[in-house]
């Protein structure tokens, strides 16, 4: 589990995070929120040590993140960054390296590497892409496959950087409905969205930054009550109940 | 899924096979034809150590080590372009367009004008040269943010700034570098054995090296971020990845010169033939590097024989249509 105590990150001469106190727990999903430029995205790369903290400390299953390798925070963390490239390469290969934090120098693929991606592909239900070359997929696909290389990776933790951008609606509840499969394998899944309905709907836990601090933390239905959510955002928000639970919407 | 993976490595084997056997064939039409021509058997009893004559002489001593010199700085300096593009994440780097070939051109001739007469030392010399420029493309790079066209600009600049230095050192120092047209030009004419001995080891470990760790190189493929966020040490790892880029373009500037295109070429032919997979990729471009100069090597003894076109020439003739069409292929949006 990753514990964030009093953290202050952000880039020399220029603090973006101040005193934020957050943890992300097994079993549960919780979405970072927030207006553009809050912090959202340095908050996920401060967490596995990716961006070196100021001040504060950061706790990856109770050691502290800076006396822990690339290679052991690797096999607790994944994450995936906003932006990537896309090699040419097979969809198959790709997730192949999210076996690499456990292989020593040579590192040579095993069996077990190979039947864990195998396993992977399928359970984010992209088996039958296996084979296929990455920039000839779709942006739904590739985030599948992107997920399934997390997924090889076997971490507890999983930090999503705005998972959902540039796909439709569909692969959009897709990846939203994967995430929650995940957490319900006792995975943290932590994930930065901007579509509050989607993230109010599908979070266990929802965390609101404003200027670099964390404004509040709780649960979809406490963020929307509480009022600081909307005034944050500069929105409103309704919702309804429906058979499969609340729906939000922008009013 | 085993069975996928098995098809796509068989293919690419079925490549690299292929290559390998243009290599062969190209390499005994090296030493068969030129000025004089020399049938295949002839060559054959040569190289098992059953010739006599001339004809034996022509193949030991002045073709054999042209060819091995095709054959390794072609492998070098491809391999070097695979690995400077992968850890720059950068399809127009390449060795002699970001200054590292000029780099270890300028060091090698302050190495050959501050100590004439120790062959042994320029690999080492070219080698520092590379690194300083590899070194600084990267610091470049880091400081820029990576803006791709920032970096081949810097590249550009660099390049200039050590080509002038070759020319302060060759100014001052005439004799540095005695064959100065060949040098700047690129070319294997005037080798023996034993002036690549030094550069044959420094190719050979560095090539082995380089592809021990195709597996990083890979995962730098997918951005710092992304592969560091896999365990993988980046930073350290791209020092290690670019000393081996610099090893391998020295190792080949110290006795073929100033070869353009090899290390930009090569890559971007065979990417689009065998993937992006680094292990693959090193491997084929190793064999196709090399094949590359063998045949130019060859056009530029047979287009105007019995005179020869300096290597670099001919290679430079071929190698700037294919840049150019490249650069007008991207531009129409298609990627490379």
């Amino acid at each position: 589990m990753i514990e964030l105590k009093n953290l202050q990150a952000g880039y020399p001469g220029r603090p973006v995070l101040e005193g934020i106190d957050l943890d992300f727990r097994p079993g549960e999903v919780l979405v970072v929120l927030g207006p553009n430029g809050c912090g959202k995205s340095t908050l996920l790369r401060a967490s596995n040590g990716l961006l070196a903290k100021t001040e504060g400390e950061i706790l990856l299953d109770g050691l502290p993140v800076e006396r822990l390798s690339a290679k052991d925070i690797a096999q607790k963390t994944a994450y995936l960054p906003q932006s990537r490239s896309v090699p040419n390469i097979t969809a198959g290969r790709m997730v192949l390296h999210g076996r690499f934090p456990y292989l020593n120098y040579p590192r040579r693929y095993r069996r077990e590497d190979h039947e864990m991606v195998e396993r992977a592909l399928a359970w984010v239900g992209a088996g039958e892409l296996t084979s296929r070359m990455l920039p000839q997929l779709s942006g739904g696909q590739r985030q599948k496959v992107y997920l399934a290389m997390a997924l090889a990776q076997n971490t507890q933790t999983i930090l999503m950087d705005e998972p959902t951008t540039y796909l439709d609606v569909s692969c959009q509840l897709e990846v939203m409905a994967l995430a929650r499969r995940l957490a319900e394998e006792g995975r943290a899944v932590v994930m930065v969205l901007h579509d509050l309905t989607l993230a109010l709907r599908y979070a266990h836990r929802a965390a609101l930054l404003s200027g670099g601090r964390l404004c509040r933390v709780g649960s979809p239905e406490e963020l929307l009550a509480g009022g600081e959510l909307e005034r944050v955002m500069g929105v409103r928000l309704g919702r309804a109940e429906t058979e499969e639970g609340w729906r939000y919407f922008y009013r | 899924m085993n069975s996928l993976r098995t098809s796509s490595v068989g293919r690419k084997g079925k490549l690299i096979a292929l290559l390998a056997g243009l290599v062969l064939v190209s390499s005994i039409a090296n030493l068969a034809f030129g000025a004089v021509s020399i049938p295949p058997g002839e060559v054959v009893a040569a190289l098992l150590g059953w010739g006599r004559g001339t004809t034996a002489a022509i193949v030991l001593y002045a073709r054999l080590p042209r060819l091995c010199g095709c054959l390794l700085a072609g492998a070098a300096l491809a391999c070097s372009g695979v690995i400077i593009q992968g850890v720059l994440n950068n399809p127009l780097a390449a060795p002699n367009v970001i200054g590292v070939n000029s780099g270890a051109g300028l060091a090698t001739a302050l190495c050959c004008a501050l100590a004439p007469g120790s062959v042994g030392l320029t690999p080492v010399a070219a080698f520092f040269g590379a690194l300083a420029g590899v070194l600084l493309v990267l610091f470049i790079s880091e400081r820029a943010g990576a803006a791709r066209i920032t970096l081949v600009l810097a590249g550009v600049a660099m390049s200039s700034i050590f080509s002038a230095g070759i020319d302060a050192v060759v100014t001052f120092c005439p004799d540095a570098l005695a064959g100065y047209t060949d040098f700047r030009i690129g070319g294997v004419k005037n080798l023996s054995m034993a002036r690549l001995a030094p550069a044959f080891w420094v190719i050979l470990i560095a090539l082995l090296l380089a592809l021990s760790l195709s597996n990083e190189l890979d995962l730098l493929l997918l951005g710092r971020e992304t592969a560091q966020s896999l365990g993988l040490p980046a930073k350290w790892l791209r020092l290690v990845l670019l000393m081996l880029a610099a090893a391998l373009a020295g190792a080949a500037v110290s006795f073929a010169g100033l070869l353009g295109f090899v290390g930009l070429l090569t890559p971007h032919i065979l990417r689009r033939a065998v993937g992006e997979e680094s292990f693959f990729l090193l491997l084929s471009s190793a064999l196709g590097g090399g094949l590359l100069l063998t045949v130019c090597d060859l056009a530029s003894r047979l287009i105007f024989a019995p005179f020869e076109l300096p290597l670099g020439v001919v290679l430079s003739l071929t190698g700037g249509p294919f840049f150019i069409w490249l650069l007008l292929k991207q531009r129409r949006g298609s990627s490379v």
